[in-house]
């Protein structure tokens, strides 16, 4: 597989401000890549970047192997799709579409029709001649997206193009978007700090915070297999304890828990010392032995599942999350309980 | 209790302020129509005084007094508008600069300066470097002192557009020209025309710096009016007038409106 | 890709203005610095040049012109300078005249822009219209109109002497009522416009809450609505008392010999060869200096209510 856009070791200053910190990724070709991370971090940054609308401090932007990180946004073959979508007011929505082919030099029949097709691929024709202003906030939106993918663009920039839009129309839109980028073979960067939607539609997934990649994965890996606190605490939840790490070697480590109990699991940093363990909560069982022993404080209801709220005996709040089923016991607040892990259910942090 | 907003008396107040900034209007418009020659007295309904405007013995100087007044508005107007348009995409669009505070004072400094110290400083400017008064000073002076007034309503304008209009036109590949003929002046418009009117009536309206910098021999309508009042007020002056202030009462219409069109297609 | 043939140029701060800043300013720069800014300059220097008799000036500097201005050394000059009241009793006329102006404007002003602001939205900018329309119409006609609507024998005298009010004309042309009338009708707009800014930004909350400490109407504008809507009246108590100040057309068409003001004193000294620029030069740059004060106090006072 070839990779579409590397970044390599981008830094971006803001005056004595450091939005990015060499920053590297390599963004394969005809990939769903997500940039995810809190309010910031720089995604954001990251992306004006790539498309041409900030100029980098330091590193180099490649795209198939051409560096572009000099370039004006319009020598980029690289198109965006806004999060307040940016439709030019003062034109059609046909013309909207056909503006990227009009500037590459397209004649007027070809571009016409190449814009009426995308619009047909976004469900829009019946709207080609309506104004901006007289479409719903969903219709906008993929207005924008057809506008943006119109000139085939290499690699397809979307900044938290959901964000604004309401819950249900947002999932649909995952779909509808996660469809568009198979059917269009065109590589997609797309930005959110929703964890839910980066999960569902990326191939791969960078995880970023306060300039800097965290973790670059698949959903699966960045979940199960956090490389580090910030990973773990931001992607679900989770449940993190100081631990003494005995042996570590081979990405495996033997840790001692709050308890006294001696703990096998795998490890993203097998130096000894004290560490954090992220332990999920539904990896969690309550069973008549186990490694962990928890005082029950409260006992959340929510609905598929149900939360139990408890602490340890040192005092930290540990949390489990629990299948409502009818065969589930719930414990009462107040009693003690053991706790068991699944097997992987825990794993060795850096800090 | 009709609540803290109702102050007694307030709206005479202000109905009598209008009735002030009016009457003399409206006097002048009646008048304008009348049929008697003298200014005393009502003499019935008539247009003699248009006609006499446009055919009278004074008629010729009228015609090149409108003729200079008109053109000069419409360079003036025309060339600070360009100007202002290029200050306000430094201005709104460049960021933070060395010199930007004294650039905006220097904008706003034609509003700043008493309009007689102007005429003063232009005629002496004017006479230090040898350029003879006439049309051309006249028409520097103009577009000097229009300039703030195109600029306010077209920085507003601007500064209510967000940049992402242009950087999702350059993403797709337009150059900055393009984008700026295509995408941002037709967002602007509203701001640019506006600007425009203002700009020509201010032009059309000056008198004082006009009259100093304008030379023997050279009239503009203000100028030509005010010579004519020296005499006393005639009845063509009232149709003159009247026209001008027709005009006025148009073009700031015009500009009002399409600011407020401007606002519904509001980005 | 787009535009390929040309080497594309490199991109410094993306799609900003910023590499265009200094071309986009220089005509300003040109047309502003070179035509206002520099001339404003130059009539400071020529203030201080020696008049030639004809009317021309001769470049050796001499403090002539003020010392003119203030001093009195009679006929031949060769007396011990005593303060010379003509010119200094005109500058005083026209801060009084422009003072009185400025009153008059605040007191239909500020109930007029607070009556405006108290409206619904819709309504307030037809009101707000019909106030700035005359603004826009030819100051010179404007004074015409007045002069014509308030002459010995014109309309508002034939309608009051028709109703009986008076038996004979008021002879208000010539006086120095007329010119304050004439200021105060010639800048109302500018009182209005930013007292009315002010007041709707105002927030009405306020004053019930004071209303709800048992305070009066009147009590209730005087110690919480005059206070907030400061910086407004400031702005326009300045926006009308500065063009007062250097008026030229209603001293001149509504005013007499007695009610001369520093406008007319100037323009006279640009007439004809009887005229004496330097002199002329040196009262406009005392006019710029009294209005520059003005300007500097409020900036001043703005810092520092935005300070608080
Ligand atoms: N033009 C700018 N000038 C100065 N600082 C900036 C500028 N643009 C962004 N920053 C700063 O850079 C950092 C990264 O901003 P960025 O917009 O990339 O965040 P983000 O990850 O997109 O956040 P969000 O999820 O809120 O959109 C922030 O701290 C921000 O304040
Ligand atoms: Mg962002």
């Amino acid at each position: 597989m070839s990779t579409a856009i590397d970044v390599r070791s981008v830094v971006k200053h803001y005056g004595t401000m450091t939005a990015l910190h060499q920053v590297s990724m390599a963004i394969r070709d005809n990939e769903f890549f997500t940039l995810l991370g809190p309010s910031g971090c720089g995604k954001t940054t990251l992306l004006r970047c790539i498309a041409g609308f900030e100029s980098v401090s330091g590193g180099d932007i490649l795209l198939y192997g051409r560096d572009i990180a000099t370039l004006e946004p319009n020598y980029r073959p690289v198109n965006t799709v806004f999060q307040q979508y940016a439709l030019f007011p003062h034109m059609s929505v046909l013309d909207n579409v056909a503006f990227g082919l009009k500037m590459k030099g397209v004649g007027l029949a070809e571009r016409r029709a190449r814009a009426g097709k995308m619009l047909e691929m976004v469900h829009l024709s019946a709207f080609a001649d309506r104004m901006p202003s007289q479409l719903s906030g969903g219709q906008q939106q993929r207005v924008a997206l057809a506008r943006a993918l119109a000139p085939e663009p290499k690699v397809l920039l979307l900044d938290e193009p959901l964000s604004a839009l309401d819950l249900k129309l947002r999932q649909a839109m995952r779909v509808e978007l996660k469809t568009l980028q198979e059917q269009t073979g065109i590589t997609f960067i797309f930005v959110t700090h929703d964890q839910e939607e980066a999960l569902t539609m990326s191939d791969r997934i960078a995880v970023m915070s306060q300039g800097r990649v965290q973790q670059i994965g698949t959903a699966r890996e960045i979940y199960e297999a956090p490389n580090n606190r910030f990973v773990a605490d931001f992607i679900g939840e989770t449940n993190l304890l100081e631990v003494e790490v005995v042996t570590a070697s081979g990405g495996m480590a033997e840790v001692v828990l709050p308890g006294g109990h001696r703990l096998r699991c795998a490890a993203a940093d097998t130096t000894p010392g004290r560490h954090h363990l992220s332990i999920r909560p539904e990896r969690l069982s309550i069973a008549a032995e186990g490694p962990l022993t928890g005082t029950v404080e409260r006992v959340v209801y929510l609905g598929t599942d149900l939360q139990l709220l408890t602490r340890l005996p040192d005092g930290a709040p540990f949390t489990l999350r629990l299948q409502n089923s009818a065969r589930t016991q719930v414990p009462e607040p107040g009693s003690t309980v053991s706790l068991q892990l699944e097997d992987g259910a825990a794993r060795l942090l850096v800090d | 209790m009709k609540g803290v907003r109702h102050y007694p008396g307030f709206l005479i107040l202000t109905l009598g302020c209008l009735l002030v900034l009016y009457a003399p209007l409206v006097v002048v418009t009646i008048y304008s129509f009348n049929d008697s020659s003298s200014i005393t007295s009502w003499g019935g309904f008539s247009l003699r005084w248009y006609v006499d405007v446009l055919t009278g013995p004074e008629s010729a100087r009228f015609a090149a007094a409108a003729w200079n007044s008109i053109t000069i508005a419409v360079l003036a107007a025309t060339a600070s508008t360009a100007i202002a348009v290029a200050a306000a995409l430094a201005m709104i669009r460049s960021g933070r600069f060395r010199g930007k505070s004294a650039t905006y004072a220097l904008i706003n400094l034609p509003l700043l300066v008493p309009e007689i110290v102007t005429a003063v400083a232009t005629l002496i400017f004017f006479s230090v470097i040898g350029l003879t008064t006439g049309y051309l000073t006249i028409l520097i002076a103009h577009v000097t002192f229009c300039i703030p007034f195109a600029y306010l309503p077209i920085a507003a304008r601007l500064s209510g557009i967000e940049e992402v209009y242009e950087q999702a036109a350059r993403d797709l590949y337009a150059t900055r020209t393009q984008a700026f003929w295509l995408i941002l002046l037709p967002l602007m418009m509203p701001g640019v025309v506006s600007g425009y009117l203002l700009a020509f009536i201010i032009s059309l309206d000056d008198f004082i710096i006009t009259n100093f910098v304008k030379g023997a021999g050279m009239e503009t309508l203000p100028t030509a009016i005010f010579g004519s009042v020296k005499q006393g007020i005639k009845p063509n002056i009232m149709a003159i007038s009247t026209v001008m202030l027709a005009v006025s009462v148009l073009f700031v219409s015009l500009s009002y409106l399409v600011n407020r069109i401007g606002q519904k297609t509001r980005t | 890709m787009a535009g390929g043939v040309l080497p594309p140029p490199s991109n410094r701060g993306g799609t900003g203005w910023g590499p265009l800043r200094v071309p986009l300013l220089i005509p300003t720069w040109v047309m502003i610095g070179i035509f206002l800014l520099l001339p404003v300059l130059l009539m400071a220097v020529y203030s201080f040049l020696t008049k030639e008799f004809r009317g021309g000036v001769i470049w050796d500097f001499t403090l002539a012109a003020y010392d003119q201005f203030f001093f009195d050394r009679g006929l031949f000059g060769d007396e011990p300078p005593v303060i010379e009241w003509t010119y200094i009793s005109i500058f005083w006329r026209s801060i009084w005249q422009a003072g009185v102006a400025t009153l008059a404007c605040l007191l239909v002003g500020f109930p007029t822009a607070w009556f405006i602001a108290t409206r619904a939205p819709a309504q307030r900018t037809v009101w707000l219209f019909l106030i700035t329309i005359p603004y826009w119409v030819n100051l010179l006609i404007r004074t015409v109109s007045l002069k014509f609507l308030i002459r010995d024998n014109g309309p508002l005298n034939e309608a009051l002497i028709g109703l009986g009010l008076l038996d004979h004309p008021l002879p208000l042309v010539n006086t120095n009522l007329a010119v304050q009338l004439g200021l105060f009708y010639s800048y109302l707009p500018f009182m209005v416009l930013p007292i009315y800014a002010a007041v709707e930004r105002y927030n009405f909350a306020l004053s019930e809450a004071a209303s709800d400490l048992y305070a009066g109407r009147w009590t209730i504008l005087r110690e919480i609505v005059l206070p907030m809507v400061r910086p407004g009246i400031v702005a326009g108590c300045i926006l009308v008392f500065v063009p007062s100040l250097g008026a030229f057309l209603a001293p001149d068409l509504l005013g007499g010999a007695k009610t001369y003001m520093i406008g007319s004193l100037i323009d006279e000294q640009f007439k004809g060869s009887q005229g004496n620029w330097p002199f002329g030069a040196a009262i406009a740059v005392i006019l710029m200096t009294m209005v520059l004060m003005v300007l500097m106090a409020q900036a001043r006072a703005a810092l520092k209510g935005e300070r608080k």
